[in-house]
């Protein structure tokens, strides 16, 4: 035990004295968490638009200055023809134009029908699409406004309510999700090159033949990031409630628990990936090309699972941050208790199981 | 110059010579551009849908095979509550349900409309925001059909007026989400293998010694740090090449523009990545400290590059950031050359741009190596 | 007289911060000389060592290398010098051809000399087996020596060796030091630095830094005689300990 103890020391000795990678250790979460907290969003707001309009009357002019009020759009053209369309898609000035067809206001009159067309430069298939709704949804609020005094017989009107996040905040999507993201990297690679870096350095020789089991030598790395990680998770929970204002409906306790537990994970996993490494170089290069896009994409981060096609769903499974997601959200912003998320939890806690049991074994066999 | 020749054969040696890294080099970005491309969509499938349908009428149960038979959802469960549904919520095994009141059907014909509720789930805000026009339209459909069922025809009926949006997408009629995202991920991992190797690769020599000895020989340093970067170059012009060849053929991205605009800026790019690198690693003393750097740099230029969340929507101070962001003008500018077939005037601007930074970057990298401390 | 001298070094000086690990030390090294650059180890003596070789910059005092002045013409000086580092610097995941090919290319030797001179090394050193193996796989003894003709491949006019024979056989030690000699000979000063203090008595001239002072700077001979002792090790002993 108490050469276990020494052994700890001595990892918590490398750590704090290589200052520059402590500050970035610390420093580095925090900074991307104000940043993508503040500037990640995908709600649609002031995209710019060009307008073209071959009536240029009354109504025409009515429904521009609706679009024009709106805070998601903002008027940056007005062209003359056609043909100037393809020209500013190009440059990338806009992402979309209204054509309003010769003699809308006289057809709305006339034939009680008139259109307009919304070109929208599709190349961000979600952009596009929500730019038509937007647009649809102006139009139609204009089109209730001139049939308000007709009766229209039986309408069903839904009345929504969004649950959980009354003002469809992207913060609260994000945030959970950057949390995760970044707790993920930093723990796994700060581990990953733990082990290498013994290796290299000649000095993993004098371990393997040191009284310490396997087993404490593995847990023995992994603990002193525990700590330093948890300070990084504290700070990060701190920011996103007081700086974000994410609410925290459901028990902080829990959710502390729950973040050493995935903090663990991540840690584990990263002694698994420098287990499996011969240098530093590979085994720094798996952690980030090989952790951080798969973790960015498939733990529903950014997109949705349930959109994904079936074997990426499949494979989202072995993602652990997949699953500290939906914890984090779940207790954060639905308030819910263990009773709700055991599943959840018992998966992390069976890979970390997992993932310091291949390591260990990996490092067993170096023994033989 | 034979000079810069001798480094070149070296590092290429070394490179092809490091068994563990060369699957890391070649073979994780590959399988990662395609595969994880089909991850990205932000279409809304899927939906788990539940209902409360206390009324149980014609009306009602119409109501629902409307939305049994759209694509987007899936009917899940009928709730005898709307705590039952609410609860199912709280478990996420649901994402939106609907609450059809007691005696819903008399009361519309009653007073020829009624409300229904309708309960989302909106943590992921933009979801719950697509989810809820769906939901309405199919319920605006809905109306429309009842409306021709019930309606006595009466002499009053007055046409109401329509005003039509009419969408239409340009250079990407079927909203395809893999048309959008394989360029800009194939950007990022071009991005990362060159930042990477070239930002530990010189530390590499500081930590084992063979740099010092690099710096007793009378080597200019110019020369030295060209030769270094020149082959982590063609890598990514390589990995380019790849991952074009693996959009068209697997994900059939169009390429409209013109391709040798393409590499011209991507070779330019690429020396901006470059410069990074070697910039960092003059000022680190260990690999880990080099990648730390890199990878808190990498992080925030993804995130920030317009690659899954648009530049437009960000605050003004976080858009001027983004302005020395690499990234971001490489990601715009494949998805503008190939998808729109955009031509060099229109990607002028944000070239010269990447230019100017590309000497900027390089130029103070070379200035800050020192051969003599 | 001075103008002839390979090395010239008055008053130099390294400082860090306040600490001066290279204490205004002033020698000089004569052509063909074998330089034995003594002192424990933190003494000062790689820190000197880097000022003269122009990796490092002093803080004060003059140094001439090959003539070249350190402050200002470094680059020349690295043409005309050739450095084995501690670490003996190769590199391992390449083969002792790539080895010789490159660091000759690198000091601007044409194909044909490159080839003559890695021809030449070969035989000498009796590497004919592992010419095409990688330098990691050779023992220490070998990856020395290599170093060393290496360092001698573009006929350098002084060559700098930084514990040279750090770890190694006493018989690979001897051979090691017959290559010096033979260098000397024909012509090559060599400045080395070491601890192991009976190399000490190889050299025509040592110097013995303490603390980034030279204490002492003769032949081995006049310095066994002026300590009164038997051996090189002794000498420094007395020093040492002050």
């Amino acid at each position: 035990m108490k050469r276990f103890v020494g052994f700890v020391r001595k990892e918590f000795y490398h750590i704090f004295r290589d200052k520059r990678s402590l500050f970035i250790l610390f420093g580095m979460p925090i900074a991307q968490i104000l940043l993508f907290g503040f500037a990640i969003t995908n709600e649609i707001n002031n995209v710019d638009i060009a307008i073209l309009d071959q009536s240029n009357d009354v109504t025409s002019k009515e429904i521009i200055n609706k679009i024009a009020a709106s805070k998601h759009f903002s008027i940056v053209d007005i062209i003359q023809k056609e043909s100037s369309i393809e020209s500013i898609f190009k440059k990338g000035k806009v992402k979309a134009v209204l054509q309003f067809e010769n003699n809308f206001g006289n057809n709305l009159i006339k034939e009680k029908q008139a259109n307009v067309q919304v070109l929208t430069d599709a190349t961000d298939p979600n952009m596009a699409n929500t730019i038509s709704n937007y647009i649809s949804s102006i139009l139609k609020k204009y089109q209730q406004e001139l049939n308000k005094n007709i009766n229209i017989d039986y309408q069903i009107i839904p009345q929504s309510r969004m649950i959980y996040n009354a003002e469809l905040k992207s913060v609260y999507m994000f945030v959970p999700g950057v949390m995760t993201v970044i707790l993920m990297l930093v723990s796994a690679m700060m581990t990953s090159i733990s082990i290498t870096r013994e290796k290299e350095q000649g000095t993993m020789e004098i371990l393997l033949v040191s009284p310490l089991k396997p087993f404490q030598v593995i847990i023995g790395k992994v603990f002193p990031y525990i700590f330093l990680s948890v300070i990084n998770a504290v700070v990060i929970v701190l920011l996103s409630i007081f700086v974000f204002n994410v609410p925290v409906n459901g028990s902080l306790f829990l959710l502390g628990i729950e973040s050493v537990l995935f903090i663990i994970t991540s840690l584990a996993l990263g002694i698994l990936i420098s287990t499996l490494s011969a240098t530093q170089q590979t085994a720094m290069m798996i952690s980030l090309m090989g952790l951080m896009l798969p973790t960015i994409l498939l733990s529903g981060f950014i997109f949705p699972i349930s959109s994904m096609p079936l074997p990426l769903q499949v494979i989202s499974n072995i993602i652990p941050a997949k699953w500290f997601i939906i914890i984090v959200k779940g207790i954060m912003l639905k308030g819910i208790g263990i009773g709700y998320i055991f599943k959840e939890t018992a998966i992390l806690v069976l890979m970390t199981l997992l993932f310091i049991g291949i390591s260990v074994k990996k490092y067993k066999i170096r023994l033989e | 110059m034979n000079i810069i020749l001798y480094i070149i054969r070296k590092e290429f040696k070394q490179i092809f010579r490091n068994k563990g890294m060369l699957p890391i080099i070649f073979i994780l970005p590959v399988l990662q551009l395609v595969i994880l491309s089909n991850a990205a969509t932000y279409e809304i499938k899927n939906i788990q849908f539940g209902y409360v349908d206390t009324d149980n009428s014609s009306i009602s149960r119409g109501l629902i095979e409307q939305f049994e038979a759209s694509t987007y959802f899936n009917v899940s469960e009928r709730f005898s509550s709307e705590k039952e549904a609410s609860q199912a919520m709280q478990e996420g095994t649901i994402d939106a349900y609907l609450n059809i009141p007691v005696h819903f059907e008399r009361d519309l014909q009653k007073d020829k409309t009624n409300a229904i509720g309708v309960f989302i789930d909106a943590i992921d805000g933009s979801a719950a925001g697509v989810i809820n026009v769906y939901i309405t339209q199919i319920i605006q459909g809905y109306n429309n059909n009842i409306a021709m069922d019930l309606i006595q025809i009466s002499d009053t009926v007055q046409q109401p007026n329509s005003i039509d949006s009419i969408p239409l997408f340009w250079y990407n009629q079927t909203l395809n989400y893999k048309t959008f995202m394989v360029p800009g991920i194939l950007v990022l991992l071009v991005t990362m293998i060159t930042l990477f190797l070239s930002g530990m690769n010189i530390v590499r020599e500081k930590e084992i010694g063979t740099l010092e000895q690099i710096n007793v020989t009378p080597i200019k340093k110019h020369h030295f740090i060209i030769g270094k970067l020149f082959p982590f170059w063609m890598l990514g012009m390589g990995l380019l090449t790849i991952g074009l060849i693996l959009a068209k053929v697997i994900f059939n991205t169009p390429m409209l523009g013109n391709l040798g605009l393409l590499y011209v800026y991507t070779s330019v790019y690429i020396l901006v990545i470059l410069g990074m690198g070697l910039f960092i690693s003059n000022f680190t003393d260990t690999q880990q400290q080099a990648m730390f750097i890199a990878w808190f740099f990498i992080v925030i230029f993804i995130l920030m590059s317009g690659l899954f969340t648009p530049i437009e929507s960000m605050p003004k101070w976080a858009q001027i950031l983004t302005e020395f962001n690499p990234i971001k003008y490489f990601v715009e500018i494949i998805r503008m050359v190939m998808l729109k077939g955009s031509g060099f005037t229109d990607i002028f601007p944000l070239a010269i741009k990447t230019l100017a930074y590309a000497i900027l970057m390089n130029g103070l990298a070379v200035w800050s190596y020192k051969k003599t401390t | 007289m001075k103008d002839k001298n390979v090395i010239q070094v008055e008053d130099l000086s390294k400082l860090f911060g306040d600490f001066a690990a290279v204490n205004n030390i002033s020698f000089h090294v004569k052509p063909g000389e074998i330089f034995g650059f003594l002192g424990a180890n933190g003494a000062g003596k790689t820190t000197a060592m880097k000022m003269l070789i122009g990796i490092s910059s002093p803080t004060s005092g003059k140094a001439t290398v090959a003539g070249f002045d350190v402050y200002k013409e470094a680059e020349s000086i690295k043409k005309n010098i050739g450095y084995m580092s501690q670490k003996f610097a190769l590199y391992d995941d390449l083969t002792v051809k790539e080895n010789i090919t490159f660091f000759g290319g690198i000091y601007g030797l044409s194909k044909k000399q490159i080839e003559q001179k890695r021809c030449e090394l070969v035989e000498e050193l009796g590497l004919q087996e592992v010419t095409n193996s990688l330098v990691a796989s050779l023992p220490l003894g070998w990856k020395q020596k290599l170093a060393f003709s290496v360092s001698l491949l573009h006929e350098p006019k002084i060559v700098f060796l930084d514990e040279p024979t750090g770890g190694v056989d006493p018989i690979t030690r001897r051979q090691f030091w017959e290559m010096i000699y033979k260098a000397a000979h024909n012509g090559t000063t060599i400045f080395v630095t070491t601890h192991y203090m009976d190399e000490a008595e190889y050299c025509d001239r040592v110097s013995i830094m303490v603390n980034g002072k030279i204490e002492a700077l003769d032949t081995p001979k006049k310095l066994k005689e002026h300590y009164k002792t038997d051996t090189m090790n002794d000498v420094f002993l007395k020093l040492a300990r002050g």
